[in-house]
Formats: structure tokens, sequence, C-alpha cells
């Protein structure tokens, strides 16, 4: 073999590893919610993704999300909660809020209604 | 904040947000496309310089001009057209995620980068593989744009079912303040104004009329095509249409509290709910694009190593084409668009359903258990027949009986009271009075105990009604509901048999076709009551009902239906959404039925405002319509990419020499995601059996 094509196999290799650390393997950071005035209050900002994109609440308790849209794509515009039976439509440039009180421990996804942006919300 | 709330729902076509921004979006992609695609024609003209006539002949120094120039060219394309498929890839990248966007950008990013190395340092590069693909950067991102607006524009038709149920809000209203008559806009109407409403007006929010009558039209709201009679103490929901009379009625639910508020959130929300059978794609589509980068890096590798001359070429058109095939638009837009459609289509007639799973949930049913007294029947019996047994006249027995029931409120009490009325009876109030459910009544009237009930009510009591149970049979064999009667001479002593009272409850007119209609759709229907057997079979034979479960307290109906689901069916319940919503929480998809203007009923999975048996008929047909569809998008998405993509990886190259071009690719994945959106759409000519148009 060539050292080029020792060199294109190395990178394509590591490429396809690399690749799967970081999209499949990774754990994501968690934010932890404070609980304010008996009502787990996060802010999450809507913007080819979900910040943050993996958030931490207590069950049975009350939680409010303040989604703040950045963006104008018609991808983003509705946000879906798959398990818990919720969903809000965002308008653009505009802070929407959506609250729910999830009941059982778990993790919930959420996204948006074609699924390109998602996020985890884990409930202990 | 609350007045622009009202105006978003008051203001529908023209003023909407979400249609307005949707048309921006529409427009601005159309744009993209347009400058892509101009600038495609030179780039794709001088791609193939071979078949040129002009650029044949041009020496090699030329033609890397000429392609530098188209360097620059595809430039804005990338950065003007295709800037969201950047700026998107690197949003996603930064969450650790990757979707349609990355491919796009790293497909092209990738075409682009080789291309202005082949032209710029053709030496480095093998013999035959320093060539220029900027045509593939131009046609792909002006393709995918292009499918992309057409997405959007399909898009807006599936939400029509709301806008259509936004449309129906009255705009004005008028109402009688101060003595007089004025017209207001509708959003300023409050509870406790006195409507009034003329003939052919639409009616502005929910309430009750005071004086007058009408006749309206509520298919709008209910699906029944048939207009109602309404008088004095009737309720009348917005947005229906009055047809002859001239009434006033007393507003009693306005704004967001009104049905038809409440219906377009419930529908919205419903819309936004994917069913189970989507979670599966949701899990593969989580790890899809990330696999696809894999492959593409994997097909390359393949091809520069053991792929024929060119190879180097070979391996980066298969890795281009291969991203750019892949479409994961075609799995998460699979499901939704239907949902949307599905879920609108059925509230146009009436039938709310809650979420996607109470949807996918419906077409797994095979028993459907049906209320008797309400649901199958009217709810409203009337008196039929007196048997006197203790020497007491018919009036008389009547007289007592009528008393007793004075203070109960149960429909069969009714009947009797309005009988006795009719007859011109003096009926008093009782001095005592106590209800016993599933049993009867005890009360004292004129200082006489009166026992009027069902056998377990004489049992109970210990009376002898040998005497009158084979005049009872007969009656109930009619189909009528027999209540015995007992008297004692004063209220201590044991009361004595003493009648019979009948009473019948017509059977809704609908009732026969839409039970036929759900043993035809292969359910099983059974009827549940606490009436006794004999009146129960009476009934359903009449209506065509085979199996009948009679004699149930209502506090056994939850587990009746336990017991038919231990027998392995799935089973569901229509009743009333108030009184039985133990037994339909129970059940797996219960039905409330009638529910008028309280169309929020937290227990039902699936919510009927009109009272037509015929809503739960289109509630289980359009649930298989929109569960096919949704089978038919996810199983093209699934089939489109698990061909395309090792097509397109040049899989079928060892066999067949066939290798697709990245060109076609960009044109398949831009159209697949329309063809999703497309028969999404084709789900809203679905028309139910029983649909009035």
């Amino acid at each position: 073999m060539t050292t080029t094509q020792l060199l294109v196999n190395g990178v394509g290799l590591a490429l396809i590893a690399w690749i799967v650390w970081y999209f499949w393997l990774y754990q994501k950071q968690s934010v932890a919610v404070a609980e304010v005035a008996g009502v787990q209050d996060v802010r999450v900002q809507v913007k080819g993704g979900y910040d943050p994109d993996r958030i931490v609440v207590k069950a049975g308790r009350p939680v409010r999300f303040h989604f703040y849209r950045e963006e104008e794509g018609a991808c983003s515009e509705m946000v879906v909660f798959d398990g818990l039976d919720k969903s809000a439509t965002l308008p653009a440039y505009e802070e929407t809020t959506l609250e729910l009180t999830p009941a059982t421990a778990g993790e919930y996804n959420f996204q948006c209604q074609m699924g390109m942006l998602r996020g985890t919300l884990v409930v202990e | 904040m609350a007045h622009s709330q009202t105006m978003h729902i008051h203001e529908a076509g023209s003023g909407d947000p979400e249609a307005t921004a949707r048309e921006q979006e529409y427009r601005s992609l159309l744009r993209k496309f347009w400058f892509a695609a101009l600038i495609s024609i030179p780039v794709v003209l001088t791609a193939y310089p071979e078949f040129v006539p002009f650029l044949r002949e041009q020496s090699d120094t030329t033609l890397r001009l000429i392609w530098a120039f188209d360097a620059l060219l595809a430039l804005p394309v990338m950065l003007w057209s295709g800037l969201h498929f950047f700026t998107g890839a690197w949003q996603a990248f930064r969450h650790h995620s990757a979707n349609m966007n990355t491919l796009i950008a790293v497909g092209t990013g990738a075409a682009w980068l080789y291309s202005v190395a082949a032209i710029t340092v053709p030496s480095a590069f093998p013999e035959g593989t320093a060539e220029p693909f900027f045509d593939v950067v131009a046609v792909v991102i002006a393709l995918v744009v292009l499918g992309q607006a057409l997405e959007i524009r399909a898009k807006g038709r599936t939400s029509e079912a709301i806008r259509k149920l936004l449309d129906l809000q009255a705009k004005t209203a008028r109402v009688i303040r101060n003595g007089s008559e004025q017209e207001i806009p509708v959003e300023e109407v409050a509870v406790g104004d006195i409507v009034i409403v003329r003939p052919g007006e639409q009616i502005p929010v929910d309430g009750i009329v005071i004086e007058g009558r009408s006749s309206i039209d509520e298919s709008m709201i209910t699906g029944e095509p048939i207009p109602v009679e309404k008088n004095a103490d009737d309720e009348v929901i917005g947005s229906t249409l009055n047809k002859t009379g001239v009434f006033k009625f007393y507003a009693s639910r306005v704004g967001k509290d009104t049905a038809l508020a409440q219906i377009v959130k419930l529908v919205q929300q419903a819309q936004g709910t994917r069913p189970p059978i989507a979670r599966l794609a949701d899990v593969v589509s989580g790890y899809f694009v990330p696999a696809v980068l894999i492959i593409a890096i994997a097909a390359f590798l393949v091809w520069f190593n053991l792929g024929p001359d060119p190879r180097l070429t070979f391996a980066l058109v298969a890795a281009v084409t291969t991203l750019i095939i892949a479409c994961p638009c075609a799995l998460g837009l699979a499901t939704p668009m239907s949902v949307m459609v599905g879920v609108g289509k059925s509230a146009e007639h009436g039938v709310l359903i809650r979420n996607g799973e109470a949807l996918q949930k419906a077409t797994k049913l095979d028993t459907i258990v049906l209320d008797k007294t309400g649901t199958v029947t009217k709810g409203r019996p009337e008196l039929t027949d007196i048997v006197s047994a203790s020497g007491e006249s018919q009036n008389e027995i009547l007289r007592l009986v009528a008393s007793a029931e004075w203070g109960s409120e149960h429909p069969l009490a009714d009947a009797i009271v309005q009988g006795a009325q009719a007859r011109g009876l003096d009926v008093v109030e009782p001095d005592t009075f106590d209800a016993i459910p599933g049993h009867g009544i005890e009360a004292v009237v004129e200082g006489r105990t009166v026992l009027l009930g069902n056998r377990r009510l004489m049992k109970r009591a210990s009376v002898n009604i040998a005497s009158l149970l084979a005049q009872a049979e007969q009656l109930e064999q009619d189909g009528k509901t027999v209540m015995f009667l007992a008297l004692a001479n004063d209220a201590v002593g044991t009361p004595q048999a003493a009648g019979l009272v009948a009473v019948a409850d017509t059977v809704k007119e609908d009732s026969v076709t839409a039970i036929q209609a759900l043993q035809k759709l292969g359910l099983e229907v059974v009827m549940l009551t606490g009436d006794n057997q004999r009146t129960a079979e009476a009934i359903a034979r009449h209506v065509g009902i085979t199996r009948v479960l009679a004699d149930v307290l209502p506090e056994q109906k939850t587990a009746e239906i336990s017991r038919l689901q231990a027998e392995g069916r799935a089973v569901g319940m229509v009743g009333d959404g108030i009184n039985d919503a133990p037994a339909l929480a129970q059940s797996d998809v219960g039905f409330a039925i009638g529910t008028g203007t309280d169309v929020a009923i937290e227990a039902a999975a699936i919510t009927l405002v009109g009272g037509s048996l015929r809503g739960v008929v289109i509630a289980i047909e359009t649930s298989r319509a929109t569960m096919r569809n949704i089978k038919e998008n996810l199983f093209g998405a699934f089939v489109y990419n698990s061909l395309g993509i090792p097509v397109a990886a040049g899989l079928l190259y060892p066999f067949f020499g066939l290798l697709l071009s990245p060109l076609i690719a960009g044109a398949a994945m831009a159209f697949s995601s329309v063809t999703v959106v497309s028969n999404a759409n084709r789900l809203r000519r679905f028309r139910p059996r029983f649909s009035q148009a």
C-alpha cells in the first residue's frame, strides 16, 4: 500500500470512529432546573437546536418552559413532547410558555415536528 | 397579550400569523431556487465541455479559467441560496446532532472543495480525476431548495382544517344592553349578556335560550346534518347557524371558553402528538444521518481501494451521491402530516380525537360497548303503562308515584312526572325521599310509604311481587322498563305490592344503521345497561345487538369492561363523559358521546360532540384511513432510503454497472419529501361513510 493510500484509509477510519463518538456515544451535559415558587422554570433557546437540550426536572412537580424561538425556518415552528402529549406552536422571535407536570420518572424526548431539532427531558 | 390572543382566534384567513410566516418563507425559498437555477445553466454547460461546440476547442488553460469562474459563481449559490443548510448543519453540530442540513452541507461543500483543488493543483491528482463538480453544487442546491418550497406549500394545505374551524367564528353579535339593541364585535360579548339572533344569522357565542325558539344547523360543530329544535332552557353553540326563528339567549361562554375555541385548542394539541408507530421512525432517524455519513466514508474508501480507475473520481462521486440521496425528512414528515390531516378531517365531523395514541388504538378495537340509555336510546323515556294490583285506580297510582318521584333527577322520574302532569293529576311533594342507586326510590307521600324500583329493591324490602311478575315480564319483552310499586297505608307498616309502572325509551333513529356499520367494520357490538335482562334484550334485538350485559350497577361498569378485556379483547366504550368516566378510562378507547359544549372531557380518548352513534363509525373509519396513510408514508420513506443509499454508494456497480449521478440523487431527494406530504394531502379527500357532503 502506498503512503497516500495509507493516509487516506487512516483518515477515513479515524473519521468514522470520530463520528461514532461525537454523535452517538457522547454524553450530553444535563442542566438541572431549580424550583422557583413551586414551579420548575427553564428557558430554552430555539435556534437550529434547543439550548439547553438535556433538562433534568423532578417528577410530580410542575415545569414551566419558556421557549424563545430566534429563527424563522418552518422547521422549528412546533415543539412536541412525545409521551407527555403536549405540544406548542412557537411564533418566531417570541417567547412561548408551555407548562406540564410529568408524573412518572423517565426520559422524554421533545423535538420539532419533523425531528430535526431534538432534546431530552429527564424526569427524576 | 390577552387582546392579541383573542385576535389570533378571531382573524383566520388574512391575519393568521403562521400562514403569513409560511407564505414569506415559501417566497424566499422560491427566490433562492431561481437564483441557483439560473447560475446552474452556465455552470452545467461548462462542466461538460466535450458536449458544447464552442468549448470543445478551448485549451486546457482556458478551460481551467472558465472553471475558476464557475467556482466563483457557485459561491453565492452555496452562501446565499444554500446558506440555511450550512448554518443549520453547524447549529446541529454544536448540539452533537446531525440532520438533513448536515448531509447537504457536507455533500455540496465537499464537492466544491474537491473541485477547487482539482482546478488549482491538478497535478496532485491521479490521472483523469482532476475534474470539477461545480454543477453538482449548483444543481443540487437548486433542487433541494425547490423541494423545500413545495413542501411548505403542501404543508399549508394540511393545516387547512384548523383554518376552516377558525373561519366558523362569527365576527359580530347583537346584544341587548340598557334596553336597546347594539351590534358589537364578538370579542366584546360578556358572560351574562342577552344576545338576540335573527333567521339566517350565525350564533356568536355559547349560551342558553331564554326567549323564543328556532331550528339550528349545528352540523359544523356536531357533524349532525339535521337541524336541531331549540326552545327555552336549551343550549346553543357559538358559530352554529340559526335557520328560521328569532330568539334571545343568555351568553354563558365567550372567548376562549366557547365550544369552538375548545375544539380548536384540542385539535391543535392533537395535531402535535405522535401515534406509537412513529416512535420507531423517531428512533431510527436519531441514528440515521450519522449512519449515512459513515456509509458515505466507507463507500469512498471501498472505491478508493478497490474501484476501477479513475478511482478517486468514483470514490468522491459515490460518497457525495450517498450524502445527497439520503432523506431523513421523509421519515420525519411521514407521521406528522398524516396525523394533522386525519385529526383535522374528523374534527370537521364533530369527532375530536385527543392524540395520536387514541388514533392508533382506535384502529385495533374489536369490541364496542354501548351504554344503553342516552347512547343507543334517546335517554328521554315516556310513560307507557300503569297496572294497578291493589284496588287503587290507575290515576291514583300514578299520582302517588309521581309525587314520590317529584324531587328525583332520574330520567325515569321525568317520564313519570310528565305523564302525571299530562293527565292533569294533582301531584304533591313527598314528605321524605331517598334514592337508592341501582335499586329505586323510597319515599313517604301523604303519610304513606311508597317504594318504586326494580326487583332488587323489592327483595331488599321483602315485598312479595309474585302476583305482578307475569305482567312485568310481558311488558319487558316489549322493551319497556318496568318499575314495581309497593305501598303501605302509613309510614311504618310493611309495604305491599301495589302495581306496576312502565316507561319506554325510544331508540335513536340512526342507532340501527350505526350499529350495522360498526359490525360491518368487523367490530362486535355489546350493550351495557343497568336495566333488566329482558328489557335490554328486547331493545338489543331491535337494533341488532346480540350480546347484552344487563343488570349492571353503575359501580360495576368498569369491572365489566375489565372482564371483556380479560377475554383478550380491545374494547372501546361509548357513554356519557361524566357519569361513565371511570368505565371510559378503563376501556382501551373511551368515546364520550353527546358532550355538546362540554368539549374538553378528560376521560375520553375520543369526544363526539353530537349525540349520534354515527360519530363512532366516523371515528373508526377516519382512524383507519389515517393509520393506513401513515404506514404508506413510512413504508415509502424506508424503502426509498434502503434502496437509494446502497445504490448511490455503488452497490449495483459490480453487478450491473449502475451508478447514480449526484444530480439525479439531488432531484430524487428533493421530491421524496414532497411525495410524503402530497400523500398525506391525499387523505383530505377521504370521505367517511356517513359524511353528509
